[in-house]
C-alpha cells in the first residue's frame, strides 16, 4: 500500500539540550528524500524516532495524513515504517542461520514456528530474498550467518525489511560496508521500490549517492532545517548549510605561517581499496588540516601514519629515513604520537586518575630503572592540568569524572608534555566547547612554533579554518585539494568537498 | 530521561562507602576475634601457623591469578601447572635420584615454559584467555600422567620393571613446606615474600602500570604507546611460575607425586583473587587484596573445623565469603568494578 509520511515540528531534548528544534517535512509515496547533516546534527534521534526507538519528544508523525501514534519500534512495523539501521551487527542475529536471521521478524511474532524444519524455513526465506533478485542458494540459507561477508548481511537485513512490504523504508548509511559493484545492485533495488510506490528516506554521506537517488534534499544543522533542495542538487550550497553558512572568508583566525622543511612524505599512499594513490610531503613549522566528511578515510590516514593500521598501498620517509611503524610504540619513538577520535574508546582508563592517564605514554620518563616515581608523577600532572586549564579538584579525580571538554584537554595535553615532531590530532575539538578550543588550538600552535608539525584531521571546517595554515580536502580516500589557507577560501574548500570522487 | 529520582542521604552514602571500603576487612577482623574467643584450639600459635602454611598454597597460585586478572584476562590452567609440579618434582627426585635443587629447577623451568606455552596461544594464535587455558589445563592434566603411567609416584614404589624406585623425596625438599624459621613455616615466609614482590611489581613498576592499562582498556593501552602482547604474555608467565611455586610447597607437604594434587586449587584461588579485589574498594586485583582474601580464608574454614563443621560443607562457606566479596564491590560499591567483565 502506498503511504505518505509527514513530521511536524518535531522536538526532541535530552536533558537541557536540545537536539531537535522543530522538524517539518514531507516524503510523498514513491519518493527518496535524503537527509543531510554532519555529526551531531540530530539525523540519528530523527531516524530513532521515527523507528520508534524514542517515544518521547513533541511534534506530529502523519502517515496518510492520519496522526500516527508510534510507541515502540513494533508499533513503527506495524504501520508500516521500516528501518535498516547503520550497525549491521545491532540486526543481525549471532548463532542463527541466514533463513532463521531473514524470518526473524516472523520467527519473533510467532507467525512461524521456532521449530519449524529447516526446509521449510528455505522456503519461506526464498520469498523474501525473491523481492531482492538475490538467489542464494540451499546451503548458503542453511549456513550460519556469521559465515555471511559484511555487504551479504547488509542486503539480508534489507531483505529482511522488505518482507514486511514496507511503505515507508528508512536506510542509514546502507553502502558504508558495500564495494562499488555491491552498491550498484543495491541502488537497483531502491530504484525499484521507488517505482513501486515506496517512500524512502535515505541517509548518507556520500555525496555523490544522493546526487544519484534522491528526488530531494533535506539538510539539517544543530537540530534545524538549513534547507530543501530539489533535483538538480546545488552541492555547494547544500555543503554551506550542512556546515555553517559563514560568508566572511577572511576571518581565518591566527596569522598564516608557512613551514620550509619536509618532516614526513607520503609517496603513492593508498587508504582504501577503491581509492586512488597519492603522494604528499608535510612539513614542520606549520599546522596542517585535513578535512573531510565521515568516513572520508581521515581516521584511516592518521592510524596508518601512528602504526596501528597500514596503508593499502605506499611508503612513508620520515625525517628523510623510510618509516615502516608497525605500531604505535615504533611511532612515538621517533615523536609521531597520535591523539584518536574516540577518546571514550580509545584514550580514557575507567577509573584512572588523571595523574595516571598522563603518564600512561611516558612511564619510562617519570622512572628510574623500571621503578616509577611517584613525584615526578605527579609533578608531569599538575603542569599539565596548569597548561591546559583543566577544570579539576585534584590530578587524583579520575578523568571519567571530569566534563567532556576537561576530557578531552587530558588526552590532548598528556601527549604535549613530551616534545614531539608530529603531532596527530584526529578530530580534537569533537565536543569540546570554545574556551577549550582556543586552549588547545594554542597548544598546538606553540608546538608548530618551535619548529614541529601537526596535522588536524576534522570533517569541521571551521575548526580547520581557525587552526591550520594549509589544508588537504579528503573525500571517500582520495586527496581532492590542497592549499594554503590565504590562497584559497572557506567556499572553494566547501566546493572541494562536494566533488564527488 | 534524565531525571534523578531516587535521593540518597549523604550519611547513607558514607556509611555506604565506608562498608565498600573497610567491610571485607572488618568481616575479616570480626571472624578472626569470634573463632579467638570461642575456640581454646584456635588460640593456640600452632594453630595459626599452620593456618597460614595450608593457606600460603593457595594464596600463591591466587597471586599468579591475579596477574592474568590484572591484563584482563584468567588463567585457567594454574591448578594443573600446580599439579604436574607434584608430579615432576617426585619423578625427578624418586625415580632419577635426583637431588632436590634439581627438582626445584626443573618444576621452575616447566611453570615458565608452560606460560610461554599459554602466552603463545593467547597472543598469538589468538585464542581467547579463558578458552586457551583450558585447552592447556587438560592437555596439563593429561601430559602429566604418561611418564609415570597414571600412577602416583611415591619413595620405594615398584617401578615397571620389577626393582624398586632408587630415589627417595630429599629432606631437602621436604624442608620447604615442613620447615620453620622460629615459629614461622618456610611457606608462609615464602608467601608474605613473594606477596611483597607482587605488590611492588604491580604499584611501583612501570611493567605493572601497564598490565593494569592493558587490563583496563587494551586499546588506549596500545594507542599509548604499551607493547600490549608483552605484557599479557608476561602476566601469563608470572602466573604458572607461581603456580609451579605453589606446586612444591604441595609436593613437599604431601610426599608424594600424588597424581590427584591441586586438583581444587584453580577455583579456590580464583575465589581468594576476586575477594582480594574488593579489599580496601581497590575494584582491581591486587597482590595484598589476594593475599587478605587467602587468609580470610583460611580463617574461616580453619575455625569452622575447628568448631566441628563438617569439611564436605567447606565449598558451602568460600562460595558465601566469595558471593560476599561480590556484594561489596558490585552491589553496594557506586564505582564500576572494571576487570571483571573478562571473567
Amino acid at each position: 500500500m502506498k503511504k505518505s509520511l509527514e513530521i511536524r515540528s518535531i522536538r526532541k531534548s535530552f536533558g537541557s539540550n536540545e537536539v531537535l528544534k522543530g522538524i517539518s517535512f514531507r516524503i510523498e509515496p514513491g519518493e527518496i528524500v535524503s537527509l543531510l547533516g554532519a555529526n551531531g546534527a540530530g539525523k540519528s534521534t530523527l531516524i530513532k524516532i521515527l523507528s520508534g526507538a524514542f517515544t518521547e519528544f513533541e511534534g506530529e508523525i502523519l502517515i496518510n495524513d492520519q496522526l500516527a501514534n508510534i510507541n515502540s519500534p513494533l508499533e513503527a512495523r506495524s504501520q508500516g515504517i521500516e528501518t535498516v539501521h547503520q550497525k549491521i551487527n545491532e540486526g543481525i542475529i549471532a548463532g542463527l542461520t541466514v533463513a532463521e536471521n531473514l524470518l526473524f521478524d516472523r520467527i519473533a511474532l510467532g507467525e512461524i514456528s521456532r521449530i519449524a524444519s529447516p526446509s521449510k524455513m528455505v522456503q519461506e526465506s526464498k520469498k523474501t530474498l525473491k523481492e531482492l533478485d538475490l538467489d542464494w542458494d540451499n546451503s548458503i540459507l542453511k549456513d550460519d550467518v556469521f559465515n555471511l561477508g559484511i555487504a551479504d548481511q547488509q542486503l539480508l537485513l534489507l531483505a529482511r525489511a522488505l518482507s514486511n512490504n514496507p511503505s515507508l523504508l528508512i536506510l542509514d548509511e546502507p553502502t558504508s560496508a558495500l564495494s562499488n559493484a555491491e552498491v550498484v545492485r543495491l541502488f537497483k533495488i531502491i530504484q525499484k521500490l521507488r517505482a513501486d510506490g515506496v517512500a524512502i528516506l535515505y541517509v548518507s554521506h556520500r555525496l555523490g549517492e544522493i546526487d544519484e537517488l534522491a528526488d530531494r534534499l533535506v539538510i539539517l544543522r544543530d537540530g534545524v532545517i538549513q534547507a530543501i533542495q530539489k533535483k538538480p542538487f546545488n552541492w555547494n550550497s547544500a555543503l554551506h548549510d550542512m556546515l555553517g553558512l559563514d560568508l566572511s572568508d577572511s576571518q581565518f583566525g591566527q596569522e598564516e605561517q608557512r613551514g620550509k622543511d619536509v618532516i614526513l612524505s607520503i609517496k603513492e599512499a593508498q587508504v582504501f581499496d577503491e581509492s586512488r594513490p597519492w603522494s604528499l610531503d608535510i612539513r614542520s613549522g606549520e599546522v596542517t588540516g585535513v578535512i573531510g566528511l565521515l568516513g572520508a578515510g581521515k581516521s584511516e590516514f592518521a592510524r596508518a601514519l601512528y602504526g596501528v593500521e597500514k596503508f593499502k598501498s605506499g611508503t612513508l620517509e620520515f625525517l628523510g629515513k623510510p618509516f615502516r611503524p608497525s605500531s604505535p610504540i615504533d611511532a612515538i619513538r621517533k615523536g609521531i604520537f597520535l591523539i584518536s577520535e574516540d577518546r571514550a574508546r580509545d584514550g580514557i582508563l575507567e577509573g584512572w586518575s588523571i595523574s595516571n592517564t598522563t603518564s600512561l605514554p611516558f612511564l619510562q620518563r617519570i622512572s628510574s630503572g623500571g621503578i616509577l616515581n611517584f613525584g615526578n608523577e605527579t609533578n608531569l600532572a599538575m603542569s599539565m592540568i596548569k597548561r591546559l586549564n583543566v577544570v579539576t579538584q585534584s590530578h587524583r579525580s579520575t578523568v571519567d569524572s571530569l566534563s567532556g571538554g576537561n576530557q578531552q584537554k587530558v588526552m590532548v595535553g598528556r601527549w604535549l608534555m613530551q616534545n614531539s615532531r608530529l603531532l596527530l590530532l584526529d578530530e580534537p575539538f569533537r565536543g569540546v566547547d570554545i574556551g577549550a578550543r582556543r586552549e588547545i588550538a594554542q597548544q598546538i600552535r606553540d608546538l608548530v612554533r618551535a619548529g614541529n608539525a601537526a596535522i588536524i584531521f576534522s570533517s569541521d571546517i571551521d575548526e580547520i579554518l581557525e587552526s591550520a595554515d594549509r589544508v588537504f580536502v579528503m573525500v571517500e580516500g582520495n586527496i581532492m585539494f590542497d592549499a594554503y589557507l590565504s590562497d584559497t577560501s572557506r567556499s572553494e574548500i566547501i566546493k572541494r568537498m562536494s566533488e564527488v570522487a | 530521561m534524565n531525571t534523578r529520582t531516587k535521593s540518597t542521604s549523604g550519611i547513607e552514602y558514607a556509611a555506604r562507602d565506608f562498608l565498600v571500603k573497610y567491610g571485607f576487612i572488618l568481616v575479616t577482623l570480626i571472624s578472626f576475634v569470634l573463632f579467638f574467643a570461642t575456640q581454646d584450639t584456635f588460640r593456640l600459635s600452632t594453630t595459626f601457623f599452620s593456618m597460614l602454611k595450608y593457606t600460603s598454597v593457595v594464596a600463591i597460585t591466587g597471586l599468579g591469578i591475579t596477574f592474568s586478572m590484572a591484563v584482563g584476562g584468567l588463567d585457567l590452567s594454574v591448578g594443573a601447572v600446580a599439579g604436574m609440579a607434584v608430579t615432576l618434582s617426585a619423578m625427578t627426585m624418586v625415580v632419577y635420584d635426583k637431588p632436590a635443587i634439581v627438582a626445584v629447577a626443573l618444576v621452575l623451568l616447566a611453570g615458565i615454559v608452560i606460560g610461554c606455552i599459554n602466552a603463545f596461544l593467547i597472543v598469538v594464535l589468538k585464542i581467547p584467555d579463558l578458552l586457551a587455558t583450558l585447552a592447556s589445563m587438560f592437555a596439563i592434566m593429561g601430559l602429566k600422567l604418561v611418564p609415570v603411567n597414571g600412577r602416583s609416584v611415591s619413595s620405594g614404589m615398584m617401578m615397571e620393571d620389577g626393582s624398586t624406585a632408587p630415589g627417595k623425596f630429599t629432606d631437602a625438599f621436604l624442608k620447604i613446606d615442613g620447615g620453620q624459621f622460629g615459629p614461622i613455616p618456610y611457606a608462609v615466609i615464602l608467601w608474605m615474600t613473594l606477596t611483597v614482590i607482587c605488590w611492588l611489581f604491580l604499584t611501583r613498576t612501570i611493567w605493572g602500570r601497564a598490565m593494569y592499562a592493558v587490563g583496563s582498556n587494551p586499546e588506549a593501552a596500545l594507542l599509548a604507546g604499551i607493547r600490549v602482547k608483552m605484557y599479557r604474555s608476561l602476566a601469563y608467565i608470572l602466573s604458572s611460575l607461581l603456580a609451579s611455586i605453589s606446586g612444591l610447597i604441595l609436593a613437599s607437604r604431601i610426599g608424594q607425586g600424588d597424581i590427584s594434587a591441586g586438583n581444587s586449587l584453580l577455583l579456590d584461588s580464583v575465589a581468594v583473587a576476586l575477594v582480594g579485589t574488593s579489599v580496601l574498594a581497590m575494584g582491581k586485583p591486587n597482590a595484598w587484596g589476594t593475599a587478605l582474601g587467602a587468609f580470610l580464608m583460611g580463617v574461616v574454614i580453619t575455625g569452622l573445623t575447628i568448631a566441628g563443621f563438617p569439611y564436605y560443607g567447606q565449598d558451602v562457606v568460600k562460595g558465601s565469603v566469595l558471593l560476599l566479596a561480590l556484594v561489596f564491590s558490585f552491589t553496594l560499591s557506586r564505582k564500576k568494578s572494571r576487570f571483571i567483565s573478562a571473567v
